[in-house]
């Protein structure tokens, strides 16, 4: 298992408190729960993914998810089994648009 | 119409039960992980893979649990038992109309050994006990990693249990039967075999489980109802006459089936016409079909 965590600092977007969680912990699946949290305006990212060596892979997504969405005062928890980035990417943007209630 | 066996966990508890009624228990963000996987560096989720709550059920109120099949096969480590038991009290406390368990497990995860075992023998005590205290406890059995070993014998424990066709109920699953017997014994690549042995048309005829449904949420949500409505009717304990009576048919089918090969034979023996046909029926015609055959029916 590998522990990664991201911080991207100045976000514009606020979320609701009720905290969520989608996707489930599977085999090329991951979780993803997000959380509204006193951060000084940051987004947190705190991800364990049993896939250890692509801390650079995960910093592109992070950084392309942060720029789609610019999360304020948001802490997202990752647990990865090997999912690839476009799943990633998607579950990511599952896990906001389930706060924001714009989810199908 | 949305499929049972195709639904997560989490998408079960929010489309079976009344719009929008469910309410966790310990939820993910309070972060009830798993004490054991983190130290065999496994990945941990953060229900430990089991959805607990309360929840209304066609305006009742009930307890229910649901087992995510995707996380380690809906395993049973001791976190994710402790919230099983620990629903199950709260059913003798808060009294609810009954305590549903939606169950999608290869029975004891392996990882957690003797505590994970240990659990599952609690879960078995906690549903006796809820028995016991006069509520009803029904287990629902429609997941793509059916209801295996350990969690198998707590279904059975339950009062009812329902199961679609593609849900599957026993104890060893049919890897854990070849490795032991060899594949002339179970061939567990035969997935028609697999099926027919294990699945939920097999377990109605043999008077395993209740009821039998096509696999949507919606079935399965009036299946649950309707199961709730008969046993309110009655006394819930498990009695003696009860486990006679089970010691009965259990008996009977070694005597009458004991030699058998296949279950197609069994079909055949319990005196269904043509028990080739039956895999290929629909919930509804199969029920007709097994209408005055199935073994424990009244």
């Amino acid at each position: 298992m590998e522990t990664l965590i991201y911080r991207f600092e100045n976000g514009t977007r606020e979320l609701p408190q009720q905290a969520q969680v989608v996707g489930v912990v599977s085999s090329g699946n991951l979780e993803v729960l997000i959380e509204a949290a006193s951060l000084d305006g940051a987004c947190v990212i705190e991800i364990k993914t049993a896939a250890v060596g692509f801390g650079a892979t995960w910093a592109a997504v992070m950084h392309d998810f942060y720029e789609r969405w610019k999360l304020a005062d948001t802490r997202i928890a990752i647990n990865d089994m090997g999912a690839t980035p476009a799943v990633v990417s998607l579950r990511l943007d599952q896990a906001v648009e389930t706060m924001l209630g714009t989810s199908a | 119409m949305s499929s049972y066996l195709e639904s997560n966990a989490r998408e079960r508890v929010q489309r079976l039960f009344d719009a929008g009624s469910f309410q966790e228990f310990l939820p993910p963000a309070a972060r009830v992980i798993s004490p054991h996987l983190g130290q065999l560096d496994a990945p941990v989720s953060f229900d430990d893979g089991v959805v607990v709550g309360s929840a209304l059920l066609g305006g009742q109120p009930v307890l229910a649990a649901a087992q995510e099949g995707g996380f380690m096969g809906g395993a049973v480590g001791e976190v994710h038992g402790a919230k099983l038991v620990g629903l199950l009290r709260r059913a003798i406390a808060e009294r609810p109309a009954a305590v549903l368990l939606l169950l999608e497990t290869g029975g004891v995860r392996l990882h957690e050994a003797n505590a994970g075992l240990i659990a599952v023998s609690e879960v078995m005590r906690a549903v006796l006990d809820a028995r016991a205290a006069g509520i009803p406890v029904v287990s629902l059995v429609g997941g793509s990693n059916g209801c295996f070993g350990g969690m198998g014998i707590v279904a059975r424990c339950t009062n009812s249990i329902v199961m679609s066709e593609e849900g599957r109920l026993a104890m060893s699953g049919p890897e854990v039967i070849e490795t032991a017997g060899g594949v002339e014994e179970f061939d567990s690549r035969d997935r028609a075999l697999v099926w027919r042995t294990t699945g939920g048309k097999h377990r109605y005829l043999l008077g395993d489980c209740q009821a039998i449904v096509p696999d949507t949420v919606a079935a399965f949500r009036q299946a649950a109802i309707d199961a709730i409505a008969v046993l309110r009717t009655g006394p819930v304990e498990l009695t003696l006459e009860a486990l006679e009576a089970e010691q009965a048919l259990l008996a009977e089918r070694i005597e009458r089936f004991g030699a058998l090969q296949d279950p197609l034979e069994v079909w055949g023996a319990l005196g269904i016409g043509q028990p080739a046909k039956i895999p290929m029926l629909e919930a509804e015609s199969f029920v007709a079909a097994a209408r005055g055959h199935r073994l424990g029916a009244p």
